[in-house]
Formats: structure tokens, C-alpha cells, sequence
């Protein structure tokens, strides 16, 4: 879209959290008092599959991003990042977990997973930027794995492509957990936001 | 919650978005069968029901859902009933007669089609039901529209003493956007409700007769509502000049051709549909007449586009119509702002735009599995033991065990829809010669088994029936049904036994595995197949996903002892296996410890992790 449309795309595994973190930006953007269409994946999809959200910031009413048009893809795995490259343009932001999670047609020895090379340079080749990060290894070290989409969203934040603060974004995040957890997913988020900017 | 807000603007689901247009409108009364892309209306409607005061339940199947509330409805609750596209196939025996029957407070009924079946058998477009019962219908855009077309339909349905079809598609139920929040009704309490007898509601032919052209009648009134209906209205776009183009579209399309003309910058008119059945004639060939060209945007099958062409030659207008007859969209699939783009393009003579280009690294497939610990590949595994050296046939049903089709388990030959397992075991049990295993899970057994099972037995035919009962309704997000002890608003309910119903049915061969037992499970079911009847075994094992399931020691590979025969991977095929070298091991944070793998095991090579050590 032309004007301020920010689009993102967010993609992962079934059980991930990728549908919180889609919730959290939509939740963040209207706080901000912006327009957004999210949409999900629900039923059967979850199931280990592969998952894949859009987050539409701005006035577009369609709830799927046209090919070519994401700002942003926030990869929860490094392969997901690449099934939806379609989406992306030169001018893209791609925000990747290197943490993966190896389909079980790999861990059985029946498909190959790409390397860690392949994949960068595939991404370089078509994207404007790539951030990348251990985000599993930081949720951890905020105090559970779990976090591991906050950090993503974290990372995401601090690309500075969101048109939305960070003070905005973590009172969607805390809108969105459970009190108990308010303090780990706050250390998530801003060692994301680390992440991103170093 | 976000649904039941104060006021002010909520980021809400469409399917929260229904709930809370229900509420808005006082909605007293809701029933369901789960079923994606609809379920989060009912699950929205079974989490808040108490808090609110209104009543609420998952009935059995559709059919049943869609007479408990015809019933409340003639009784004085508004009353709403959600399934998906497929679920009204199975009230299309009660709807077509209701149309007739009419209500007396409003009553609206979800259809949640799915283009592109994301989660269904087929994407059949369930608009034509609104034509083939005489149903008003409205078909939101935006998830706005969403929660004010439900709020809406009660007054429509109720001025026009007719339930009324809200149609929605996967895009509508499960996008999240902004919905300005209206002020909710308190509902009217259980048992206040008034039944007023009228012999126009037993609907002998006599009555049929006599109900007809009421509700011919009420279609007329119908469509002149439609006429004036805020939900249909013409919107100018403005840009380039693009000569007299007009666009007629509904539904989640309209969002893409608003996209489109937004971004491209083109003037063009716009009617946007939302009270589409009956289709406001005078209104359509109004706009019809004020363009050279009209542009049909819909997704699935020309339904607006028929109509339109049909009104075209009875009122003599000249304009052309374009749509899926003339090439400019498909049938196929949901659409999205690429494909609108391109057929607006065709009509403007825009070059097309080419699609983003998919990577040409080569990917590992990533399709949906069968969980860790998941008890139906327990089931699966044990009857492939059973059934070595046997030709078999293994008609399948719709729940989460139809990922079973996937090899290395490939248990799965044939699927129609809800309990086909059962009626296509009959046919295929007098049709071949082959040893026979019908599965199905325990909610889909409640919904559309019984009657197939009756109709095995009466008839003398000879198969093994699988229930797969894991306790719940896990596809569609576990839902309770009526096998379990809790009903749809959280109370104590009678659990169903399965056995006793089995037994019933008139079924002499009745016995319930524990599928984590692989060696009792795999005897059990060699003792049925040998059975000369019909023969059930009920796999018992709660889906692992469920809340409040026991933790136990996880499972790790001996390495000393495993000869490497692939049996774990290649065979019984758990998720929480995965290859390190040429090193076999378990994933330890997804494995469930459900043990089966240790029982598969030819070497004994598999053992539960000592805790502490």
C-alpha cells in the first residue's frame, strides 16, 4: 500500500505464540489510535504445521498482504521466513529467529533442511535487511522459552519499522500476558529490542 | 475480556465480533456444533453465557443445534446458532422447513463458509441456501460490519418473523481489527419464554401449502428492506478517470477492491452488498443502468453475477457484465488483493502484475501432524499390527485422526464428511472383500455416528468400527460433548457411556483398549476383525492437550542398545524423533511420555528417563 500502510508478516510452527505476538501488534496499534487488520490461522494449521499471520497497520481493509508488499517478516523459525518470501521486496525488513525446529520429514531423514548459509544469502538476496537472533536462547536468559514471541516482537520494535512506540507496544504486551508474568515478558521484549539495535 | 468492553473501540476477532453484535441485541439464547472457521463464536458464547445470564449450549450436531433454537425462538428468545459451511448441510432438513415455520423473536444462523478450505472437505458456497430456503441474508465485509450486521439481523429477522442467514467467510471469522463498541442488552431470563400454539406452526402439507406464499410474501417485504438497508450502499472512488466502471461486490471482496482502487488511484462506483438476499433489484439496476460496464466481484461461485445478468435481460439493460463467465475472476479459492487487482486490471487494460516469486531454495514440507503422544497413532500403529497379511480398507471421518492419512501411518482411504466412516463401512463391507476398520472420534460418533452404526447391524454388515475417544472435541479446540461431564456453560452434565450406547445400537462385539497398552490394544483388535459382525472398539486415551493431563518421565534412547532399525522413526513415525548423526533420539521437550514408543520398540532399546539421576 502507498502512504502509511506498515504491513507484517509474521510466520512460524503451530505452538509458537505467533498468534499472540500477531494480537499484541493489533492491540499496540490501536492503542496508538491506528487503523489494523489482523489475520490469523486457526483449526487445523496449528497442528505442527506451518503458520503465518499478517499484521496490516494503516487504512488497507484486506487482511492478507499482497505479494511483493510487507514491510516486515518476523521469521519464528528460519525456513518460515522463506516459504513466505513472496511477500517481500528489496525494501523489506526480515526479522529471523535462529532457533529452529526441524520438520519431522528432516528429523526422519526423508527431506533435507537447507543450511544456515543458504538461507542468509537467500534472504540478503531478496530483503533490505536482515536481523538476526537467538531469540529461544534470549526469552531464556529472561527467564523462560516461552517468551521466545516476545523477544521476536521485541527485535521487531526495535527495527524501528513499527510505527508505533516501545512504551505502546509493551502495554499491549501486559494487556496480553498473565500478571505473573508481566516481568519476564518485559525482559523479553527489551532484550529484543537490544537485539535488534546492536 | 475484550468482548463484553463497557464501550469504546476493541480489538476483536469477527467471530467476537458476532458474539458481541448478539449482545448489543440482547441475544438470550446461542447454540452450536463446533466447527472451523465458526468455532470462537461458540467457544466466545460458552466462556461468558453465565456471567452474562443467558443460556447456551454445544448440542450434538447442527440439525439438533438449529431446532433447540428454532424452538427458543418461537418462544420469545432471540436466539443465535453458528456452524460452519458444511455443518448446514447437515440442518438443511430443519432450515428448509423453518423458513416455512418462520420465528417469532429474532433469529439468526451463522454460516461460516471457507473459501480456499483452510479446514473443510469442500468450499461450497453456502449463499445458495439463502435462495433455496428463502432466507434473508447479510454478508459482512469488515469485522465492523461483523458485529453490527449481527446486531442488525435481529430486527430484520424479527420484523420479518424469519431466521435470518449471517454469512461469513474464513477472512471475516478470523481477522482481528477495530470494532466501536455499542451498548449491550441484559437477556431474558431461562423458562420466562411464552409459547403461543397456532396451528399454522405443525407444517402438514395443508400448512405447507398455506405457509408458502407467506413466505413468498415475506420475501417481497424482505427485499424492499434491502432496498434501503444501510449495509447496501454505493461508494465513489476517486482518481483517474477510468470511463463509466462500476464494481458490484460483498463480502471480504469489497475490502480488496476498496484496496485496490485506493492504492492504484482509480475513480470508479462501487455498490457494496451486505443485505444481499434478496438482492435489492431496484437498487441494482439503478446502478446497473448509471454504467457502461459493471465489474462482479464475489468470491466462489457467480451467484450475484447470475442475478445481476438475469435482472439485465428483464429490464432490457444494455451494460456489460463481467465476471467469472467472462474470465475475469476465477471460481476457485479465496481471493486477496493480488487476484482483485489483476481483474479490476484486465477491465482498466493494466498491465498484470506478476506474482512475488516464491524462494528457489529447496524447503522441507511443514504439514500439520498428529501431536507428540497423540493416542490416535497409538491406535493406527497397533491396528496396522493387527491387520498384517490382510487386504484392508480404512474409511476415515473428520477430526484431527484424518492426519492419520499422512504416511508412514497412511490410515485413511476414503472421507465424505461428518460420520461417513460409519454408512461408506456398510457399503464398502457388502461391495469388497476386504477386512474393514472404520475410525471415527468420540464427538463425530454423538454427531452423525449413531444411526450408521443401527443401520451395520440391522443390515448384517461385518467391519471393525474405531472410536477414537480422547475425551473432547480437540480439532476445533476442545469443546466438551456429550461423552464428557461438563456441558457448554461450565455446569456438571451426565457423560454419555459410549459402551452402553454401543451396546444399544445392537452391537454384540463391544470392547474398550487403552491404546497406550499396545500389546492388549493390537489383541483386541485382531479378536474383532476375526468377529463374523460388526465389531466396536473403543480406543480410550484423553488427548494429550488437554488441561490438567498428569506430567510423566519423559523417553530417551538408549544408544547402546538401539540396532538402528528405524522402527520408532520410519514405522510408528512420533514427532519427538529426530535424527542426530546417524543417532537416534527424543526430542525431550516434546515428548509426552506416553510410553508407546518403548512398546514399539523391537530391542527394548527405548526407556523412561530416571527422574534425579
Amino acid at each position: 500500500m502507498t502512504g502509511k500502510q506498515t504491513d507484517i508478516m509474521l510466520s512460524g510452527v503451530g505452538g509458537q505464540g505467533t498468534l499472540l505476538a500477531a494480537k499484541i501488534l493489533g492491540d499496540a496499534a490501536i492503542l496508538a489510535g491506528k487503523h489494523v487488520v489482523v489475520s490469523e490461522v486457526h483449526g487445523m494449521a496449528q497442528r505442527g504445521g506451518s503458520v503465518e499471520c499478517m499484521v496490516r497497520i494503516g487504512e488497507a481493509l484486506g487482511p492478507i498482504i499482497p505479494d511483493k508488499g510487507a514491510d516486515a517478516i518476523v521469521g519464528f523459525e528460519p525456513i518460515e521466513v522463506l516459504r513466505y518470501i513472496q511477500k517481500t521486496s528489496g525494501k523489506t525488513i526480515v526479522v529471523m529467529n535462529s532457533h529452529k525446529v526441524v520438520p519431522f520429514t528432516v528429523a526422519t531423514g526423508s527431506e533435507k533442511y537447507p543450511s544456515m548459509d543458504e538461507i542468509r544469502a537467500e534472504i540478503k538476496k531478496r530483503c533490505g535487511k536482515l536481523i538476526e537472533l537467538e531469540a529461544y536462547d534470549l526469552a531464556f536468559k529472561a527467564g523462560t522459552s516461552l517468551a521466545t514471541n516476545i523477544v521476536l516482537v521485541g527485535a521487531l520494535c526495535g527495527s524501528g519499522i513499527l510505527p508505533m512506540t516501545e512504551e505502546v507496544v509493551l502495554q499491549a504486551i501486559k494487556k496480553n500476558v498473565p500478571a505473573k508474568y508481566v516481568d519476564v515478558n518485559e525482559r523479553a521484549f527489551r532484550l529484543g529490542i537490544q537485539a535488534a539495535k546492536s | 475480556m475484550d468482548v463484553l468492553a463497557k464501550g469504546g473501540k476493541a480489538l476483536l476477532l469477527g467471530n467476537e465480533a458476532i458474539v458481541r453484535g448478539a449482545l448489543e441485541a440482547g441475544v438470550s439464547f446461542a447454540t452450536a456444533y463446533p466447527g472451523t472457521p465458526s468455532s470462537e463464536i461458540a467457544d466466545t458464547f460458552s466462556a461468558i453465557a453465565k456471567e452474562v445470564g443467558m443460556y447456551f449450549e454445544y448440542s450434538v450436531n447442527e440439525k439438533v443445534s438449529l431446532e433447540v433454537a428454532a424452538a427458543a425462538a418461537i418462544s420469545g428468545y432471540r436466539s443465535l446458532t453458528c456452524m460452519k459451511h458444511v455443518g448446514v448441510n447437515v440442518a438443511a432438513d430443519a432450515l428448509l422447513t423453518y423458513a416455512y415455520v418462520g420465528c417469532k423473536s429474532g433469529h439468526i444462523i451463522v454460516s461460516a463458509d471457507d473459501p480456499g478450505c483452510h479446514s473443510s472437505q469442500n468450499e461450497q458456497d453456502n449463499r445458495y441456501y439463502a435462495t433455496l430456503a428463502s432466507l434473508p441474508m447479510l454478508e459482512p465485509s469488515t469485522i465492523q460490519d461483523a458485529k453490527d450486521m449481527t446486531k442488525e439481523g435481529f430486527e430484520i429477522s424479527e420484523k420479518l418473523s424469519q431466521p435470518l442467514l449471517l454469512r461469513t467467510t474464513t477472512r471475516v471469522n478470523h481477522t482481528r481489527s477495530v470494532v466501536e463498541l455499542g451498548e449491550m442488552k441484559a437477556p431474558k431470563p431461562r423458562g420466562t419464554g411464552q409459547f403461543d400454539k397456532d396451528s399454522l406452526l405443525v407444517t402438514v402439507p395443508s400448512v405447507a401449502r398455506a405457509r408458502h406464499p407467506i413466505l413468498l410474501k415475506k420475501m417481497a417485504d424482505a427485499e424492499a428492506m434491502a432496498e434501503t438497508s444501510k449495509f447496501n450502499k454505493i461508494i465513489e472512488f476517486a482518481g483517474k478517470n477510468a470511463g463509466k466502471v462500476g464494481i458490484i461486490t460483498s463480502g471480504v471482496s469489497y475490502c480488496y477492491v476498496a484496496d485496490v482502487l485506493r492504492e492504484f488511484g482509480i475513480a470508479a462506483r462501487v455498490l457494496k452488498l451486505g443485505f444481499t438476499h434478496p438482492m435489492p433489484r431496484k437498487m441494482v439496476a439503478e446502478f446497473l443502468k448509471s454504467c457502461e460496464t459493471v465489474l462482479m466481484v464475489e468470491e466462489l461461485e457467480p451467484w450475484l453475477e447470475e442475478q445481476a445478468k438475469a435482472l439485465a435481460y428483464e429490464q432490457g439493460i444494455k451494460t456489460k457484465i463481467l465476471g467469472k463467465s467472462t474470465g475475469h475472476f476465477t471460481r476457485l479459492y479465496e481471493y486477496n488483493t493480488d487476484i482483485v487487482r489483476n481483474g479490476i486490471g484486465k477491465v482498466l487494460s493494466m498491465p498484470e502484475q506478476a506474482p512475488g516469486e516464491n524462494t528457489s531454495v529447496k524447503l522441507p514440507s511443514r504439514p500439520p501432524i498428529l501431536c507428540p503422544g497423540c493416542p490416535h497413532r497409538a491406535t493406527y500403529y497397533a491396528v496396522k499390527q493387527a491387520a498384517k497379511g490382510k487386504s484392508m480398507i480404512y474409511p476415515t471421518d473428520i477430526g484431527c485422526y484424518t492426519l492419520g492419512r499422512a504416511p508412514p501411518l497412511s490410515m485413511a482411504d476414503y472421507l465424505l464428511c461428518m460420520g461417513s466412516s460409519v454408512g461408506t463401512a456398510c457399503g464398502f463391507s457388502v461391495a469388497t472383500n476386504s477386512t474393514i476398520v472404520a475410525f471415527l472420534g468420540d464427538s463425530t460418533f454423538f454427531h452423525a455416528g449413531i444411526p450408521p452404526l443401527i443401520n451395520a447391524v440391522h443390515n448384517k454388515e461385518k467391519f471393525v468400527l474405531a472410536i477414537l475417544d480422547n475425551r473432547t472435541t480437540a480439532m476445533t479446540g476442545h469443546q466438551p460433548n456429550p461423552g464428557t461431564d461438563k456441558d457448554g456453560m461450565g455446569y456438571e452434565a451426565p457423560a454419555i457411556p459410549l459402551e452402553t450406547l454401543v451396546k444399544g445400537c445392537g452391537v454384540e462385539f463391544v470392547k474398550t483398549v487403552n491404546p497406550r497398552n499396545l500389546k492388549e490394544t493390537v489383541r483386541v483388535f485382531k479378536e474383532a476383525m476375526d468377529f463374523p459382525k460388526v465389531a466396536v472398539v473403543i480406543s480410550r486415551s484423553p488427548c494429550i492437550l488437554l488441561k490438567g493431563i498428569k506430567k510423566e518421565p519423559k523417553y530417551e534412547v538408549d544408544q547402546a542398545t538401539c540396532k538402528k532399525c528405524k522402527v520408532c522413526t520410519a514405522q510408528f513415525a512420533c514427532p519427538a524423533f529426530y535424527y542426530e548423526g546417524d543417532k537416534i533420539k527424543i526430542d525431550e521437550s516434546i515428548c509426552t511420555g506416553c510410553s508407546v514408543c518403548s512398546q514399539v520398540c523391537p530391542f527394548t532399546a527405548i526407556k523412561a528417563k530416571c527422574e534425579g539421576c
